[in-house]
């Protein structure tokens, strides 16, 4: 019997992270990369009022099914992602594809998920989970660290292009390597390489906190690259949500959500359930530390994140840090929102300079003074 | 000390138990009149604008009170039982209003199953934090919990007069299924029902169903939902769905979880007329009268084939 064609939803580039579970149940099959038509296809099959990344998994689901996938992966969460697997299983049903489904939902834990996933394959043996989930674990973390030193640099390279090279021949090493040692000896030796790279980066940059929902910050296609488009303009990006910290908070519980609240009050007192909590704490954080500007990104009808805003919007109004706000849904246009862009980074060039006028005015009056 | 009730959202469920729970309390208990156009249109004002109606509500009625009480009593429900949960904005709630209203003064109280913080605590506490007096506090809480139970089992129990009824009479029964919030506002489900009813028929509300039963129930249509409410809605798609002849299912927009969930429930429903009407501030009226009638004459024709099939066999 040949092996089963095992695929899961795209995003960002962990698929080099999620690789390795799927090579427990099976080989592991990319889904087609996210297009136009991907999206449409999702559309055309959701309810129409539900969340985009819901019509991003569906659209990638069909056409993996199409290709040839015979086992689907789905993950659950907070909000309505628990409960997403249901609903897509019945939808794809009833447009007659077969296929296997592993929905690791909400409450099934790690042994919940062992269990699942040698129900598909009952070859795998609990001791190669394990070995599976490790590697799969350590290139996730790997993967956060290295992306998250390119998003600070990336915008500020002297050779244009020399870092993101780097970083796509990261992820093609990490592909090659197969244990969770080696990972993280590539996760040393990348590191340095980065910071070896020749970097034409003023004192006082600008920088940007993007918050959110996750998939929408994580999947770059679905926010029309927008952390590229940032650092075209030479803004250092900083994101806090990656798949890591969610595993982290999964793992610890309670912990790091009453951090969370801790961190923003009194604009919060309760968890706003999902990541809502976590985007108000960490702008609240940010615009503490002095960062220049935050985006928050949420797709359309995003409960949690629309709850955040409200606390959002009172941030930016006592500590007056511009906050731009956007919905992303099918209507969504690119070019809409590369305008916006524009004009925030306009605003935030603008501002600075303002300011700095303002301090050297002052700091000559000062020297004036002392005279 | 004048404490006021809104009349949005779980008030359509606990509301008689807040109520009166206050009430033995001594309090001056106000509870905001029913919505009509002013107050969607205040919250729709304050609100973020892509928040649900029924969310859009709740604001509108905090924003006609805040001047009128000392306090406003906002709940904050975050899970009624492990392994379950409910829409998020339940327990934003409280959040979203001290953002939005930072002068006003909120009375809370939690309910969260995992952190054992039962409703009688949250209550009872609540009451002593007002009254200091623990003994009156408990006490109301007992009278007020005996009323809401009385409440809800005349409800019930009207319920099943009205289906034997219909059954005997040969009138059409349609099941509208949503959250209380929804059926019994003034502004979203009243008219509705008051239009069906001009129509000959019967509606048979989907929060009429013992919450236990409605649960075990809901696993023939879903098992691995985990919204309580939900799960009492689509036990009762279940418990109802032989006995009328038609199903409503009526949403405020963008509401998350019905998204999926009606979704759902639809595509598992085999030979039973069923409709999705989504309600928003914009709400014209005419064209939901003409998809309400045309709901309403399509079962009826169906009703009227079937008697004939049988007289003729």
């Amino acid at each position: 019997m040949p092996a089963k064609k095992v695929t899961f939803p795209h995003m960002g580039d962990y698929y080099y992270a999620f690789k390795p579970l799927a090579e427990l149940i099976g080989e592991p099959m990319i889904a087609p990369p996210i297009t136009k038509k991907t999206i449409e296809l999702g559309f055309k099959y959701s309810p129409e009022s539900v969340c985009i990344p819901f019509k991003y998994n569906l659209g990638n689901y069909i056409e993996a099914l199409e290709a040839g996938a015979d086992v689907l992966i789905q993950a659950g969460g907070g909000c309505r992602f628990g409960h997403y697997a249901e609903t897509q299983e019945e939808i794809l049903r009833k447009l007659g594809y077969k296929f296997e489904f592993s929905k690791l939902a909400n409450d099934y834990g790690l042994v919940g998920f062992a269990r699942d996933f040698k129900r598909i394959n009952p070859e795998t043996c609990y001791a190669s989970i394990a070995r599976g989930l490790a590697l799969s674990l350590a290139r996730i973390h790997c993967i956060d660290k290295i992306a998250d030193k390119v998003r600070k640099n990336v915008g500020f390279e002297a050779n244009n292009g020399e870092i993101e090279a780097i970083y796509q021949k990261f992820l093609k090493d990490i592909d090659k390597t197969h244990s969770v040692f080696g990972v993280f000896s590539l996760r040393n030796k990348y590191s340095k390489l980065i910071g070896a790279a020749k970097l034409d980066k003023p004192a006082h940059c600008l920088r940007v906190g993007i918050v959110g929902e996750l998939y929408m910050l994580m999947e770059p296609f679905s926010n029309f690259y927008l952390e590229k488009k940032l650092a075209e303009r030479n803004i250092e990006v900083h994101r806090h949500v990656t798949v890591s910290g969610i595993l982290k908070e999964y793992f610890t519980g309670d912990f790091f959500i009453k951090q969370h609240v801790e961190e923003s009050k009194p604009y919060l007192k309760h968890h706003l359930g999902s990541h809502g909590t976590e985007s108000v704490a960490c702008a609240h954080k940010m615009v503490k530390d002095g960062f220049d500007g935050i985006i928050h990104l949420k797709p359309f009808g995003c409960m949690p994140e629309i709850s955040a805003i409200s606390a959002l919007n009172n941030i930016s109004k006592n500590y007056k840090i511009p906050i731009l706000y956007f919905s992303f849904d099918s209507q969504t246009s690119q070019a809409g929102i590369e305008t916006r862009i524009e004009a925030f980074c306009d605003m935030l060039y603008m501002k600075k300079k303002a300011r700095d006028t303002a301090s050297t005015q002052a700091k000559l009056d000062k020297v004036a003074t002392v005279k | 000390m004048r404490i006021g009730i809104p009349r949005a959202l779980l008030f359509h469920k606990y509301g008689k138990l807040w109520e009166s729970f206050f009430r033995e309390l001594g309090m001056d208990v106000i509870v905001s009149p029913q919505t009509n156009k002013e107050i969607v249109a205040r919250g729709v004002n304050y609100s973020i604008d892509e928040s649900c109606l029924s969310v859009k509500i709740y604001m509108g009625h905090i924003d006609w009170l805040k001047d009128k009480v000392d306090y406003i009593f906002i709940p904050n429900i975050v899970c009624m039982q492990s392994e379950e949960e409910l829409c998020v904005k339940f327990m934003a709630l409280v959040d979203i209003v001290r953002n939005t209203f930072p002068e006003v003064k909120i009375i809370e109280y939690t309910v969260d199953a995992l952190k054992h913080k039962t409703e009688a605590a949250g209550l009872i506490g609540a009451g002593i934090k007002i009254t200091g007096n623990p003994v009156k506090s408990v006490k109301a809480y007992v009278k007020a919990r005996a009323e809401y139970h009385k409440a809800q089992n005349e409800k019930l129990e009207s319920q099943i007069i009205k289906l034997q009824k219909n059954k005997e009479m040969g009138r059409l029964s349609i099941l509208v299924v949503s959250h209380p919030y929804t059926t019994y506002d003034n502004f979203l489900g009243t008219p509705i029902i008051s239009y069906l009813e001009k129509l000959n028929a019967d509606v048979i509300y989907s929060d009429r169903i013992e919450s236990e039963l409605a649960k075990k129930l809901s696993a023939n249509i879903s098992k691995t939902l985990y919204w309580s409410y939900h799960k009492e809605l689509l036990g009762a798609v279940e418990y109802y769905k032989g006995k009328v002849d038609g199903i409503i299912f009526l949403t405020t927009f963008p509401c998350g979880p019905d998204s999926l969930v009606i979704n759902l429930c639809q595509s598992r429903l085999e030979n039973i007329p069923n409709i999705m009407i989504t309600l928003d501030e914009l709400e014209s009226g005419v064209g939901l009268k003409t998809r309400l009638e045309s709901f309403v004459d399509i079962i009826n024709l169906k009703k009227k084939i079937k008697n004939n099939l049988k007289n003729a066999g």
